[in-house]
């Protein structure tokens, strides 16, 4: 093997710590969250315990956790579905540069750079002019969808500049109607993309906090009432919460690369017998 | 063999993108079992010529006719056209079989039907054993017939078919270049090839157009078409001609007409040798002119041994009167 420079094994240790500063809290929290029954929020241990986890599903004094949970669970999935579909639809619009397609481009991706706290107050004040009642599942939504949408259009993007055209024109040639051409071609063909944005509209929705702080209305979601336990609750339950929830996006983001790596077995099962009789 | 005639026409066919003038006017007719090979250079308008001709282009201005019914305005499924891409367009994501009965399903065949027809196609083109492949898991030239077979189950009146083999190594080529012609042969159905390899439409053809700039410059039979180019630009673009300036103007003369001779014509030129190329079965002298005209000829290679020449020596090359071609403009 080629020696390696002195500025490599300088670099290593670098990134070594930033990797550590990446994850040193997380592994933290997940260490304190199995403390002692009578431990504190601090080191050091006083005892290991899987106490706390137990305390999660007790009645709690202060804050409604599964409730919460409930609601950031269905609103991940619904800012997901309309994240996936308004995606597609504004990657197959853009393809051709109609008039002010530049322009409404820079308006999509002008609310990434918004601060989202301005969003947060924007959607709320407009549903207190309107007199609207704001909700999670309405306003909430919305003002999640300014955040996941330009990502999601952004990955469409991406994804129709490498497809090749002619397979459409290919499905029109062979008799396909426009939409038998949508459903039978286009959307098979970008499926792991759209697998991504998938879970790029979830994940991003359900740890959301400051655009869904102002909108969410009196029902907080998961992220929100986990802010408000750290000024109340005083226990390792806390870190508890942090480490289940850190544990339920591990789970969700793999059970969509488990969808994704299915889908390609799927189409490589009909090449079992791949690399014999090729002339 | 190309009765009867007008099967396609074009008329006055014209497409702009913008200011830019792509196809330009092109009128043409065509015969009912002709393999026609539209040959240009890239950006001569001949891709956009046949994929007008398929519907995936709107016309701007004319007229396309096949069969007597003007096609011009239908749907690419609706003009009884089958086209073939230059990628193959083969659906990744869909096994050989599926690929193939793609049309099929569109029109509501059941499945095990539709599998049926398309494994009948399958044999046709010897890949019935590879169904149950996915495209990305076949070579090139399987990849090539199972987009015939997807084309030819739709039971097209006309192929047309977009360099269809210039994704293929040189091997190949020239295999599938005769699977094609019989083929077409089989099908007894016009075949509309677009090219840019003068060899490949001089090999299929039984109808060759020239394209440049937007316009026709030749069409004809190839035999025509290779013995008189009728302008410069045929002539140079085919290959194996030489320009030459007469007393009534530019005439062509194909390099294996021109002779190495003794005796001082009015057919005839000196030149320095510049360059020799042996090609296996014939040698190509590439010789300077006295007024500095690059001229080549292709000399059998049992009578260039039998008095070899060499880089730098001076030669008279001559050609006999018949076999220079006057060009027009």
């Amino acid at each position: 093997m080629e020696p390696r420079s002195r500025s490599f094994y300088a670099l290593a240790i670098f990134f070594g710590l930033f990797i550590l500063f990446l994850y040193g809290p997380v592994i933290t929290i997940g260490i304190l969250s199995f403390q002692g029954p009578r431990g504190g929020l601090t080191f050091p241990m006083n005892g290991v315990s899987v106490h706390w986890f137990y305390d999660l599903f007790e009645k709690q004094a202060v804050g409604d956790i599964w409730g919460s949970f409930r609601r950031s669970f269905v609103l991940g999935l619904m800012v997901m579905v309309c994240t996936v579909v308004f995606s597609v639809m504004c990657g197959l619009a853009f393809r051709s540069r109609f008039r002010g397609s530049g322009l409404l481009f820079y308006l999509i991706i002008t609310s990434l750079i918004i601060p989202s706290i301005l969003i947060s107050l924007g959607v709320g004040l407009i549903f207190n002019i309107l007199d609207w009642e704001v909700h999670w599942s309405t306003s909430g939504m919305g003002s999640q969808l300014t955040w996941t949408l330009p990502f999601g259009i952004l990955i469409m993007f991406a994804v129709f500049n490498r497809f090749d055209k002619s397979y459409e024109e290919a499905a029109r040639d062979l008799g396909a109607s426009w939409w038998q051409t949508i459903r039978f071609v286009v959307l098979p063909i970008i499926a792991p993309s759209l697998i991504g944005v998938a879970l790029f509209g979830f994940t991003l929705s359900y740890d959301e906090f400051a655009r869904t702080l102002l909108t969410s209305g009196s029902k907080n979601t998961l992220p929100l009432e986990i802010f408000g336990m750290t000024t109340n609750v005083t226990t390792p339950v806390l870190y508890a919460l942090g480490t289940l929830t850190t544990v339920f996006s591990l789970i969700i983001i793999l059970g969509f690369l488990l969808i994704a790596y299915l889908l390609r077995r799927r189409q490589e099962r009909h090449g079992s017998d791949a690399g014999s009789g090729l002339v | 063999m190309n009765a009867p005639d007008k099967y396609l026409e074009l008329i006055n066919l014209t497409k702009k993108y913008g200011e830019v003038t792509a196809v330009d006017g092109i009128s043409l007719t065509t015969g009912a079992t002709q393999y026609v090979c539209i040959l240009g250079p890239s950006g001569c308008g001949k891709s956009s010529l046949l994929r007008m001709i398929a519907g995936h282009e709107v016309v701007t201005s004319g007229d396309i006719v096949l069969e007597q019914n003007n096609i011009t305005d239908l749907a690419p499924a609706d003009r009884g056209s089958a086209m073939m891409f230059q990628s193959y367009a083969l659906f990744p994501h869909l096994s050989v079989r599926d690929n193939v009965a793609f049309p099929l399903k569109m029109r509501g065949v059941e499945k095990s039907k539709r599998h049926g027809v398309a494994e009948q196609f399958l044999e046709r083109v010897q890949l019935d054993i590879l169904a149950d492949r996915l495209p990305s898991q076949l070579s090139g030239g399987q990849q090539q017939r199972v987009a015939l077979a997807r084309a030819m189950i739709t039971n097209p009146q006309i192929m047309l078919l977009d360099e269809p083999l210039s994704a293929l190594d040189p091997f190949l080529r020239g295999k599938i270049r005769s699977e094609l012609k019989a083929l077409q042969r089989a099908l007894a159905i016009p075949f509309i090839h677009v090219t840019h390899t003068q060899d490949e439409a001089l090999a299929l053809a039984d109808l060759i157009v020239v394209m440049n700039d937007g316009h026709i410059e030749q069409a004809g039979p190839a035999l025509e078409v290779y013995n008189t180019p009728r302008t410069e630009f045929v002539a140079r673009f085919l290959g194996g001609h030489n320009i030459v300036e007469a007393e009534k103007g530019k005439v062509s003369i194909r390099s294996d007409r021109i002779k190495i001779g003794s005796k001082k014509t009015k057919n005839s030129l000196n030149a320095t040798v510049s360059e020799i190329e042996y090609q296996g079965s014939k040698i190509v002298l590439l010789a300077r002119s006295e007024r500095d005209l690059e001229i080549s000829a292709e000399i059998p290679d049992s009578d260039f041994f039998q008095n070899p020449i060499e880089v730098g020596e001076s030669v008279l090359l001559s050609w006999k009167a018949d076999d220079a071609h006057l060009l027009a403009g």
